[in-house]
């Protein structure tokens, strides 16, 4: 029993750690710049596809720069489409996304699913690495810390230089951004590349660890890592950058735990999707109800009142 | 130093509702002015600072300035040179970030990858403390716990954190009470003065237009009609200016429409 509780938690914290790295990706662009980039799903499945294509022709370190240069071509796209064509972000996010499925099937040779069973990728070069020693089951745990540590400390450093304020700004009042003689244009265009460029990592890793990709490993990703966003902000508020950023990659690993004991409680996988979408409504719905609540209760008590006493 | 030559705007040209917000219009701002610009609502004042500042491209004419024409110039390339502050405090500084950030971008020192530096910081201490206004201690609170006239008096310095050539400043004190928006008129007097920079200011008040400044033009209808400066300006009074407004425009004054406040 003590055993199956720490494979459990093991699981969650894998999967966790390695979809957080779409969470800070959305941090960057959802939290910092604003956008609610939907091209995320397909970006997730492009590392994914990139860095598996790249690991099978035999160089697993390479695959892990594919996916994120993969990534930031495909955030560039995204951001040219909405800062210098007119296209709503929304709409450029969906667009790309759209596009990105057909690039994906291209990239992983007109087939929807590619295996890695034999391939060596950077988990295996790890317990290669750490082979006779007690680490050496944990190496995908260990993988995967590395890269979240590197992202967290990349993004807390990253925010608080002048260009990393810029892109912040951006987010919070671009009048002001364009005051200081930036171009929001230009901050709009580094965010969107250097989160999707973690969303291509995100996704690598994902692939690389499951030894397989399918067409399908992004969907819904966008809205998994807002939920994980969102509860990840609850526990660390909005306080300093790196703690937020921290509080992005608890987020994620809580609710891979909640979704794996649910999993273990006889809830079908299928409803890993659901669980998110109601996850986000209750995060973003919820303060807003909250603050409608005492004109509802008000208007309530003004009808019943009738007269006014 | 700022040589407008016949700029015309117009909206919606070609619809019902076209509009020539512009017409036309020259003004030779010269280096150290300091210029209150008055007139009715929908005269063209603030589509005229847009139009400084490069919100939009106008649809015909110059603008030069220093000699160098700016006509094309992006807006946040002219920002370099021009600071500006609107009516609205909000719209001067990013709400969810720390004074101390929001200054850091305004003042632009260091490279992309830089970070504050301890010189800053002390810069930064130097100028919020004379504003007097206690803001030197909460560098790391977010602005947005600020008030409007904190707000606003914090985007005045981080407008004039590096000198610009010209100071935009459009109704910046009108959404403030008023003890708050003497204190960030005096304030600006006082910055803009010093540092001998060449400003125009959009007011209401045409006691305060009077009062302000060095010089004083009155828009109408996107053309300036009136333009005055030295000993002349300093003899007028309100109701002279009403006086002027009639027989410049040719129109019976209506205050309630003009939105001009006599004291």
């Amino acid at each position: 029993m003590f055993g199956s509780v720490i494979g459990l938690v093991q699981t969650a914290l894998e999967l966790g750690l390695i979809s957080s790295l779409t969470v800070l990706a959305l941090f960057l662009s959802y939290s910092m710049l604003n956008v609610c980039d939907l091209s995320t799903d397909g970006c997730f499945t492009l590392g994914a596809a990139v860095g598996a294509v790249v690991a099978i022709s035999g160089h697993p370190y390479l695959s892990i720069f594919a996916a994120m240069g993969a990534g930031m071509l495909s955030g560039l796209v995204t951001a040219l489409l909405q800062t210098k064509f007119g296209i709503d972000s929304l709409l450029s996010g969906i667009i790309v996304n759209t596009g990105l499925y057909s690039i994906n099937i291209a990239v992983m040779g007109n087939s929807s699913l590619l295996n890695m069973n034999k391939t060596r990728n950077v988990f295996t070069e790890m317990r290669f690495a750490l082979e006779g020693t007690f680490l050496e089951k944990q190496h995908r745990l260990i993988v995967a810390v590395i890269a979240v540590a590197a992202v967290v400390v990349f993004l807390s450093v990253f925010l608080r230089t002048r260009l990393g304020l810029a892109i912040r700004a951006t987010g919070n009042n671009p009048d002001m951004v364009r005051s200081s003689s930036i171009n929001p244009v230009f901050t709009t265009i580094i965010g969107l590349c250097i989160s999707n460029a973690f969303t291509g990592l995100s996704g690598c890793l994902l692939a690389q660890s499951q030894r397989s990709v399918n067409i399908d490993i992004g969907t819904g990703m966008v809205t998994i890592a807002l939920a994980s966003l969102l509860i990840g902000r609850a526990f660390m508020g909005k306080g300093k950058i790196g703690l937020q950023a921290v509080g992005a990659v608890i987020g994620s690993f809580v609710f891979r735990l909640v979704y794996t004991v649910a999993l273990r409680f006889d809830m079908p996988a299928f409803m890993l999707k659901l669980v998110s979408s109601v996850i986000v409504i209750i995060a973003i719905a919820g303060p807003y109800l909250k603050k409608q609540f005492p004109v509802i209760k008000r208007r309530f008590t003004h009808n019943r009142a009738g007269e006014v006493k | 130093m700022l040589s407008i030559q016949k700029i015309t705007k117009i909206f919606g040209a070609g619809t019902p509702d076209e509009k020539k917000a512009l017409d036309d219009l020259s003004l030779e701002v010269n280096d150290g002015d300091f210029i209150s610009i008055i007139g009715a609502n929908g005269a063209g004042k603030s589509t005229l600072f847009n139009a400084i500042a490069g919100d939009f491209y106008t649809d015909h004419g110059k603008l030069l300035l220093d000699g160098e024409d700016i006509t094309f110039m992006p807006s946040h390339k002219r920002a370099k040179f021009i600071g500006r502050l609107f009516q609205d405090p909000m719209r001067g500084s990013a709400p969810g970030m720390s004074i101390e950030e929001n200054l850091v971008l305004a003042a632009g020192h260091g490279g992309w990858l830089s970070t504050v530096s301890k010189a800053d910081k002390k810069l930064f201490r130097e100028k919020l403390s004379l504003l007097d206004m206690g803001l030197e201690d909460r560098m790391q609170q977010p602005v947005g716990l600020l008030s409007g006239g904190q707000r606003q008096a914090l985007t005045l310095m981080m407008a004039t954190i590096n000198m610009p050539k010209i100071l935009l400043l459009d109704e910046h004190t009108a959404a403030l009470d008023p003890g708050t928006a003497e204190k960030v008129l005096r304030l600006t007097d006082e910055i803009v003065t010093k540092n001998r920079i060449t400003c125009l200011m959009i007011t209401h008040n045409m006691q305060s237009a009077l009062d302000l400044g060095t010089r004083t033009i009155m828009m109408n209808n996107g053309k300036i009609i009136f333009d005055t400066a030295g000993e002349e300006r300093k003899s007028l009074t309100v109701p002279d200016l009403l006086q002027k407004f009639r027989e410049a425009s040719g129109a019976e004054l209506d205050n309630d429409r003009m939105l001009l406040t006599e004291k």
